[in-house]
C-alpha cells in the first residue's frame, strides 16, 4: 500500500493540524519502528562489540578442560547433529510435502488432519519436545542421553518446517511443467523427481537451511536428551554418546557465571553462523521465485 | 509397463507412509507426556496439584503445587504481551503501509534475522544488559519479572511483525483507495479502514507471539531469577513452567519427576488450547 497521493511537507503539516489523532498515530508507529530497530541495533552491536576480541585461538583446541573451556568439540558435535537429523527430517518433511502437494486430492480428510498436525507440532515448545525425547527416545527407546536421541528429537521438531516450506515450493512450480512432461509420456513419478523437485529445491534449500538454523539454535530439547558432555564422540557406538551442541555449550558456559568472556565469544560465533544461514534462505527463496516467474 | 505401475504405487505409498509420521508423531508426544504425567497428577490429586501454591518437592511430606508457575508464567506473558504486541504491530503498520523500498529491503532482512537468534543468546544478552539495566534503575537484584517480560517481549516482535505484516498487506489495496477517496488521511485509512479488515490476521500473530512467550525456556531462566513461590511483585523473582521443568529434571525421581512430567502436561495443555484459538483465527481469515 504505497501512499498514492503525494503530498508536499507543508500539505503535511496542514493536515496534521486539522486532524491531531492522525500525527499521533503517524509518531506511534514512528517511535515503535525506532524502538524496533533500536533494540535489533543495540542487540546486534553489543553481541558482535563484546564478543569479537574475546574469540581467541585456544578456544578452538580439540580438547575441552576446565582451564580452557573449548568450544571445538561443542562445535564438530553441533555439526554432526545437525547433519544426522537432516537425514532423518529431511527426506521424510519432503516426501509429506510432495504427497500434500502433488498425490493428495485438496479438501481430502487426510490432508486436513496432516495440516493441523504439522501445525501443532510447531506450536509445541522445545521444552516439551525435550520432555517428549527424555520419556520416548532416551528412556522408552532405551538409546539413554545420546547423540541419536537428541538428533530424533530435533528432526520431529523442525519437520512441520521443512514441510510447510518444501510444500509451497511444489505448489509454486507452474501447473504447465507437469503437463509438459506428462505430455511426454512420463508418469507421475517421473515427472515429480526429474521435473517437479528440481523446480521447487532453491525453496526446498531455503526450508531446510531454516532448519538447520533452529537446530543450532536449539538447547532446551538437547539439555536431557543429547546430555552436556564436552566431548567429540568416538568408536563404533558413537551414537550413543552423550554430547553437547553450541547452544548447550554456552548454556553451560553462562549459567555457570565464570566464564562470561567465553559466553561472549560463543554468542558471536552463534550469531554469524545464524545471519550467515537465513541470507543463505533467503537468497535460495529468492533464486527460486526468480526461476519460476 | 508393469514395473512402472508398480514403482508408481510403491512410491505412492512412501509418500503416504510420510505424510503420515506427523500425525505419529503429534499421537506420540501426548500420549508419552499424558501416560507419564497424569498418574502423579491424579496421586497428587488434581487440584493439590493444579491450585497448590507450596512447591517444596524437598520436604517431608512433599508439596507439588505448581499454581506459582503457572501464574509465573501468565504474569511473564502478560509483560511480553504489553510490550510486544503494541510495538510489533506498529512496526507492521510501518513497513507494510510506510516504508520506502528502500528501507524495506533492509528492515525485513533484519527482523527475520532477529527471529533467527537462538533463545541462548536472547538470555545470555537479558543477562549481561537487561537484569543490570533493571537493577539500577528500579533496584533489587535485577532477576525479576519485569526483566522476564521485557526479554521475552523482545523475542516474540519477529513472529508478531511478521504475521501481521503479511495480514495487512492481504487487505485489499481498493479498502486502502476507497478510504482515501472519501477524504480520510493515511492514517485513519491504514487504523481504521486496513486493520479492522485484517483483525484475524492479527489476532492470530498475537495469539502466536503468546504461544512463543509462554514456551520459552532458556531465555526466561538465565533472567528471571526462578524462585518457586508465587509472584510477590514486579521487581521480584519468578518462576515459569518451562523454568521448572529444565531447572529440576536433572536430579529429579520418583514422584517429584513424575510432577515436572505433569508440569509438562499443563503446559502442553496450555499450547494446545493456544493453537486452538490459533486455528479459530486462521480459518476466519479463509
Amino acid at each position: 500500500m504505497e501512499p498514492i497521493n503525494k503530498r508536499t511537507l507543508r500539505q503535511k503539516l496542514k493536515a496534521c493540524k486539522r486532524s491531531p489523532l492522525s500525527l499521533v498515530l503517524f509518531l506511534l508507529v514512528m517511535i515503535s519502528t525506532i524502538l524496533t530497530t533500536g533494540i535489533l541495533l543495540f542487540l546486534t552491536g553489543y553481541i558482535v562489540i563484546k564478543g569479537i576480541p574475546n574469540i581467541k585461538p585456544e578456544l578452538f583446541q580439540w580438547e575441552y578442560n576446565t582451564s580452557n573451556v573449548s568450544l571445538m568439540p561443542a562445535l564438530i558435535n553441533t555439526i554432526i547433529m545437525t547433519v544426522i537429523s537432516l537425514v532423518i527430517a529431511a527426506p521424510i518433511g519432503i516426501f509429506s510435502a510432495i504427497y500434500l502437494a502433488e498425490y493428495a486430492k485438496s479438501g481430502s480428510r487426510l490432508v486436513g488432519i496432516v495440516r493441523i498436525t504439522a501445525e501443532t507440532l510447531s506450536g509445541i515448545p522445545s521444552i516439551v519436545y525435550g520432555l517428549f525425547g527424555l520419556l520416548f527416545f532416551v528412556t522408552a527407546v532405551g538409546w539413554g542421553m545420546s547423540l541419536i536421541a537428541g538428533a530424533f528429537t530435533l528432526s520431529i521438531m523442525i519437520l512441520p518446517l521443512i514441510m510447510r516450506t518444501s510444500e509451497e515450493a511444489l505448489k509454486a512450480v507452474p501447473n504447465s511443467y507437469r503437463e509438459g512432461s506428462f505430455g511426454l509420456g512420463a508418469g507421475k513419478m517421473r515427472t515429480v523427481f526429474k521435473i517437479v523437485l528440481p523446480s521447487a529445491m532453491p525453496g526446498i534449500l531455503a526450508g531446510i537451511i531454516l532448519g538447520i538454523g533452529r537446530i543450532i539454535g536449539e538447547s532446551a530439547a538437547l539439555i536431557y536428551t543429547a546430555g552436556t558432555v564436552a566431548e567429540i564422540p568416538k568408536g563404533t557406538d558413537f551414537l550413543l554418546d552423550s554430547t553437547r551442541t553450541l547452544s548447550v555449550h554456552m548454556y553451560a558456559l553462562a549459567s555457570e557465571g565464570l566464564y562470561i568472556n567465553q559466553s561472549y565469544a560463543t554468542a558471536v560465533i552463534l550469531f554469524v553462523i545464524v545471519a550467515l544461514i537465513n541470507w543463505l534462505s533467503a537468497f535460495l527463496a529468492k533464486k527460486l521465485s526468480v526461476q519460476l516467474r | 509397463m508393469f514395473m512402472t505401475k508398480y514403482k508408481e504405487s510403491i512410491m505412492k505409498a512412501v509418500f503416504f507412509t510420510a505424510a503420515c509420521i506427523s500425525i505419529l508423531a503429534v499421537a506420540l508426544i501426548c500420549l508419552f507426556l499424558f501416560i507419564n504425567g497424569v498418574p502423579a497428577i491424579a496421586k497428587i490429586g488434581i487440584f493439590d496439584f493444579v491450585l497448590g501454591t507450596t512447591w517444596k518437592p524437598a520436604n517431608t511430606p512433599p508439596s507439588f503445587g505448581i499454581m506459582p508457575m503457572i501464574v509465573g508464567s501468565i504474569c511473564v506473558t502478560a509483560g511480553a504481551a504489553l510490550f510486544g504486541i503494541p510495538t510489533g504491530v506498529l512496526t507492521a503498520v510501518f513497513m507494510a503501509a510506510y516504508s520506502p523500498k528502500r528501507i524495506y529491503r533492509i528492515l525485513k532482512p533484519a527482523v527475520n534475522l532477529l527471529a533467527g537468534i537462538p533463545s541462548i543468546v536472547y538470555g545470555f544478552f537479558g543477562l549481561v544488559v537487561i537484569v543490570p539495566f533493571v537493577r539500577e534503575t528500579f533496584g533489587g537484584t535485577g532477576s525479576s519479572m519485569l526483566a522476564a517480560s521485557i526479554l521475552l517481549g523482545i523475542m516474540i516482535l519477529p513472529t508478531i511483525i511478521g504475521v501481521s505484516e503479511s495480514a495487512i498487506r492481504a487487505v485489499p489495496q481498493s479498502y486502502y483507495e476507497g478510504a482515501l477517496a472519501l477524504g480520510a488521511s493515511h492514517e485513519r485509512s491504514i487504523f481504521f479502514v486496513m486493520l479492522p479488515a485484517a483483525k484475524s490476521g492479527i489476532m492470530a500473530a498475537v495469539v502466536l507471539g503468546i504461544g512463543r512467550a509462554i514456551g520459552e525456556t532458556m531465555a526466561v531462566i538465565m533472567v528471571a531469577g526462578n524462585q518457586a513461590r508465587m509472584p510477590a511483585g514486579f521487581l521480584k523473582g519468578v518462576r515459569t513452567l518451562t523454568a521448572n521443568i529444565i531447572i529440576e529434571m536433572g536430579y529429579a525421581a520418583e514422584l517429584h519427576r513424575e510432577a515436572l512430567i505433569g508440569t509438562g502436561v499443563v503446559l502442553l495443555v496450555f499450547i494446545l488450547v493456544i493453537n486452538l484459538l490459533l486455528s479459530v483465527f486462521k480459518r476466519r481469515t479463509g
